[in-house]
């Protein structure tokens, strides 16, 4: 990294920064960067990584009752991927200087955020149904733009990441068409998932574009290539036709087909709630990282054992 | 909470039979034995390849991005390398 600390040095490095930026250039780790661009970036991946591995939570509590062998080999195979996306996520992160030893901590401690969608519990088998539909949907959505982020680790992560996913979000909507068309406990048992799923998929876009704390930065740098509301307003207008299909209904009185825009207008989101969940107070923020924490302290012994065998291996070949 | 640092290695697949092994990211890992492993689950889920390597990220030796001028421009100016400066008569036909 820089040892040269001289002013005009570094607003000569920053504009050409910028101007490869501008010029839809890659930066990649050696590069130099402005502190603030390293800083957003290591928040924002490994903020995703976290999601992906915290994600892995809710749906794994449906694995040992999957109600059929073939939806529980998807299942597992969903979960498994959520877990090789968090690995790609944190390596990417981890080219920008941050070790996953600390990334692993700051997870455990609580010092780094994970989605909030994920605090949310999954009370029946129609919530996994959902979650692939309604949250897998909008991680998609969001992650499409990410694939041309600025910087190259972390798109092309996402490139991978985007391929593999697309499963999650069909074989989600599978589950919530079949119920849907199966008996009246079925599908009562649909749209009571939807019910409570609509609204924070709609939060998992964040603030509205005038409350995002983040944005300006983001988007100069290439970050963040389209807005919040810009995001959530394209998901709700492909999703709206397909719980039509299904047959459910979106909770929302105020949901209506605006025909002047071409788009769906929504009521407004809760975001008194959002807020709280985000600040630890949702259903299972506790259970969570306490699950997290076991399996990582469980898990110490072998991690130990690992690099014990190793260095004796190393040790005896000399 | 200070644990011991898992080593980090790069990750190369080789797609089929025929082509070259090629970069696909990084795992950490006890051994090259457990790097393997990790890498297999990690990047093969959906026969992306039929072969694996693992090399410990720290063999690599990699070129400065400060250096890029001094090493790659003068590539650029020697265009007679490429088979596209020359012009063929036409009736000598294809070369």
């Amino acid at each position: 990294m820089d040892d040269i600390a001289n002013p005009a040095d570094d607003a000569a490095r920053l504009a050409r920064f910028e101007a490869r930026v501008a010029r839809e250039d890659k930066i990649e780790p050696n590069d130099w960067m402005p502190d603030a661009y390293r800083r957003t970036l290591l928040r924002q991946i490994s903020q995703h990584g976290h999601s992906e591995i915290v994600g892995m939570l809710p749906e794994g509590n449906w694995l040992t009752r999957a109600p059929s062998l073939r939806r529980k080999a998807i299942l597992l195979a969903k979960v498994q991927d959520e877990a090789g996306h968090g690995l790609y996520l944190y390596g990417a992160a981890e080219t920008l200087g941050i070790s996953r030893e600390e990334l692993t901590e700051q997870l455990l401690t609580g010092a780094a955020k994970y989605s909030s969608i994920f605090n949310y519990p999954t009370l029946s088998w129609a919530d996994v149904g959902a979650i692939g539909w309604l949250v897998d949907g909008a991680a998609i959505m969001n992650q499409i733009p990410l694939c041309r982020c600025s910087y190259g680790p972390y798109a092309r992560a996402m490139i991978r990441i985007c391929k593999e996913e697309s499963f999650h979000q069909r074989q989600g909507f599978e589950i919530m068409l079949t119920l849907s068309r199966g008996t009246q406990e079925q599908k009562a048992m649909a749209q009571d998932a939807l019910d409570r799923w609509w609204w924070p998929s709609l939060m998992m876009f964040g603030p509205h574009d005038s409350q995002s704390p983040h944005t300006d930065n983001s988007t100069r740098w290439k970050i963040k290539r389209v807005s919040n509301d810009e995001l959530r307003k394209r998901f709700i207008d492909a999703t709206v036709p397909q719980s039509r299909y299904l047959g459910l209904t979106i909770p929302d009185a105020d949901l209506a087909f605006d025909a002047a825009s071409g788009h769906w207008r929504t009521g407004e989101i809760d975001w008194e709630e959002f807020r709280r969940v985000v600040a630890g107070d949702g259903p299972c923020n506790r259970e969570r990282l306490a699950d997290r924490r076991a399996a990582h302290d469980d898990g110490a012994w072998v991690r130990e054992a690992a690099l014990a065998y190793a260095e004796k291996r190393k040790s005896s070949r000399r | 909470m200070t644990e011991a640092m898992t080593p980090l290695w790069e990750v190369f697949i080789r797609a089929k039979a025929g082509l070259a092994h090629r970069h696909v990211g990084s795992v950490h890992a006890a051994d090259s034995e457990m790097a393997l492993q990790a890498a297999r689950d990690v990047y093969t889920r959906r026969g992306e390849g039929v072969s694996l390597w693992v090399v410990p990220s720290a063999a690599i030796t990699a070129s400065d991005p400060g250096d890029e001028a001094a090493l790659f421009e003068p590539a650029s100016t020697k265009p007679y390398r490429h088979p596209t400066f020359y012009t063929v008569p036409k009736e000598v036909g294809d070369m």
